[in-house]
């Protein structure tokens, strides 16, 4: 046991980069929602960039060490502190036994990686440390952690301490947020009017945001396209026969609030959807709290890939600062 | 029938098979996901069957979307011209209908449904013209079941029935969803059954409760030692009707590691089950322990 949980924050739970393979059986592909972030983390430190870290969002954990320690905080900018005084973030920190890790207020972005040498060492559940509440699977015994519980850390690696991430290779939302969406899916079931309010419209993220999907407020409602209602369908103009959800897509409840599903998707359902977020832009919403201001900016494929092409060129050039 | 094809961003090709829900829309779906698992795509990471579509997850570091769409469009016009053939299995699931916990649960949530003066199995029972509850779960019981999809959360299986479209039993989901349903609800909404693999928030109506876990992220279950999910897309079910009595000694057979669900291999053919509805399904059933 390395580290000792104090207070447990709002929600901290257990992420690394995943499960993939088990959306079919409604099992989410999990894992950090700000993947870069961990990512960067994880490389500070010396460790795998996929190892198990901490998510906490909105409020940092206090944590106790038990041992000497690596660590490194990335994400959303919010004061770090051992033992009270401030650290900076993005940095490799040596921790000695005894010292405890806290947090200040929130300023910008929504949710703190905290990478510790070795990673958290908890079982591994279908190929990954991630903690999927829902299913009481992975992570500190399926749950977020909580007071008392003591974390497992694996053996360090050879990472040093005050070894950073340049400010430049810090991705983090625009103000407004703009998201790049590929529309398709279910995109036909609105008006030609709706498309183009769809992306001219200002949304803002409701206070219903979390690890399944971020929901937002404020554009003009959605016109359906007149139609019967297909058999089992439902009544709603915005219902279909219970589909898959992709990860990133956006549907639009009664054609009122768009709802992107993110890391924990729900993995189908019985509502239509006018797109998906380009996966490069995921990471995005990971950092967005409630009431930020947000912008649906459309992009075609080739939009998509080059989106996916620049956010592997900023991971390539965060790793370059590591070799 | 044939496949309308979307992206779902640059990571998933989103396939609808039909817009509107039938066996041949879900056995499409399944067969073709079936084959484009056979088919080995190098960068397909998922592939999950839905009702009458699935989905895809690929990287497109690995193969272009442009190329993803053209392996599996190809896969549709070759999958036109093999037989409608699947291996699958069946399995027996028992239900107490009218159980008391899913009935202390509807009560508590009586001002979020249609119909608060009845039971969930009393309005469905009336929507759809059955003139009492049992004849009602006489239909619910007494055909069996493709599991069509099994997802929202952690192995939950939406169910279709394996009826012609005037038999299907439809019913609306709850006005506003409820807060709370117990673990292991037989739930109905839309035209599907399922199967709640969690306790949880809901918007299905109840109709009963199977003692047999179908999710246990510990695999203590028995028979969930191998995987803590129990049930596939294109495993067929029938439901079987027990009492109280039933239900407690499964219950106690469970938890002292000794049930065992009834389960057969079987092979579905859609042209004879199209042929004879009823018979196919009478001797579908009869595999079961291989009776």
């Amino acid at each position: 046991m390395a580290v000792k949980v104090l207070n447990p924050g709002l929600s901290t739970t257990v992420q690394d980069l995943g499960r993939p393979g088990y959306f079919h059986l409604g099992i989410p592909i999990g894992g950090a929602m700000d993947r870069l972030a961990l990512r960067a983390a994880n490389l500070i430190v010396g460790n795998d960039e996929g190892a198990a870290g901490l998510e906490a969002v909105f409020i940092g954990p206090q944590l106790e060490f038990t041992r000497d320690a690596l660590i490194a905080v990335s994400g959303a900018d919010m004061p770090i502190k051992l033992d009270g005084e401030e650290k900076p973030s993005w940095t490799g920190l040596k921790v000695k036994a005894g010292q405890v890790l806290s947090f200040g207020f929130l300023k910008t972005g929504a949710r703190i990686y905290i990478a510790i040498a070795g990673g958290i060492d908890v079982p591994i559940a279908l190929g990954s440390r991630s903690t999927y509440p829902i299913g009481a699977l992975g992570g500190f015994k399926g749950r977020a952690i909580a007071k008392g519980d003591e974390l497992p850390v694996g053996n360090a690696g050879s990472g040093k301490e005050g070894q950073s991430v340049p400010e430049a290779l810090r991705r983090r939302p625009g103000m407004p947020a703009e998201l790049r969406v590929l529309p398709g899916l279910y995109w036909h079931r609105v008006t030609e009017q709706s498309h183009q309010n769809f992306f001219d419209d200002q949304w803002k993220v409701a206070p219903e945001a979390d690890r399944m999907g971020y929901r937002f407020r404020g554009g003009r409602p959605l016109q359906f396209v007149e139609r019967d209602q297909p058999f089992g369908a439902g009544s709603d103009p915005s219902n279909i026969v219970d589909s898959c959800y992709p990860y990133g897509s956006i549907q639009v409840p009664g054609g009122t609030e768009p709802i992107i599903l993110h890391r924990d998707a729900v993995s189908g359902g019985g509502y239509f959807m006018v797109g998906t977020v380009v996966s490069a832009d995921m990471d995005l919403i990971g950092q967005l709290q409630p009431n930020t201001p947000t912008r649906f900016v459309k992009v075609d494929m080739d939009g998509a890939l080059k989106a996916r092409a620049d956010r592997a060129a900023l991971l390539d050039r965060i790793r370059s600062v590591f070799n | 029938m044939k496949n309308r094809y979307s992206f779902g961003g640059d990571e998933h090709l989103f396939v609808e098979c039909d817009e509107s829900m039938s066996l041949e829309a879900f056995f499409k779906s399944l067969s073709m996901t079936n084959a484009v698992r056979d088919s080995q795509i190098r960068g397909v990471t998922e592939i999950c069957p839905a009702n009458a579509s699935f989905q895809i997850k690929f990287n497109p570091d690995i193969i272009r979307p442009d190329d993803m769409l053209r392996e599996v469009q190809a896969i549709e016009s070759a999958a036109s011209k093999t037989d409608p053939v699947i291996a699958t299995r069946i399995i027996e699931i028992p239900v107490f209908y009218q159980d008391p916990w899913t009935h202390e649960t509807l009560m508590r949530f009586r001002e979020r449904h249609q119909d608060p003066q009845a039971t969930d199995l009393e309005y469905a029972a009336r929507i759809n013209n059955y003139s009492t509850v049992d004849d009602f779960i006489a239909a619910h019981a007494g055909s069996p079941w493709f599991v069509s999809m099994v997802g929202f959360v952690a192995g939950l299986p939406f169910m279709y029935q394996m009826v012609d479209r005037p038999r299907q039993i439809q019913v609306p989901k709850y006005l506003r969803p409820r807060t709370d349903t117990p673990k292991l609800t037989i739930g109905y909404g839309g035209c599907f059954s399922c199967i709640y693999s969690v306790r949880g928030a809901g918007g299905y109506q109840m109709f009963g409760i199977t003692p047999m876990p179908i999710f246990d992220p510990e695999q203590k279950t028995s028979y969930l030692r191998d995987f803590m999910v129990f049930f596939r897309p294109g495993d067929i079910v029938k439901f079987k009707p027990i009492g109280r009595e039933e239900y407690d000694h499964t219950v106690e057979e469970v938890a002292a590691g000794r049930f065992a669900p009834a389960i057969s291999d079987v092979t579905f053919d859609l042209r004879e089950f199209q042929k004879d509805i009823d018979g196919y399904n009478a001797r579908l059933e009869g595999m079961i322990n291989g009776r």
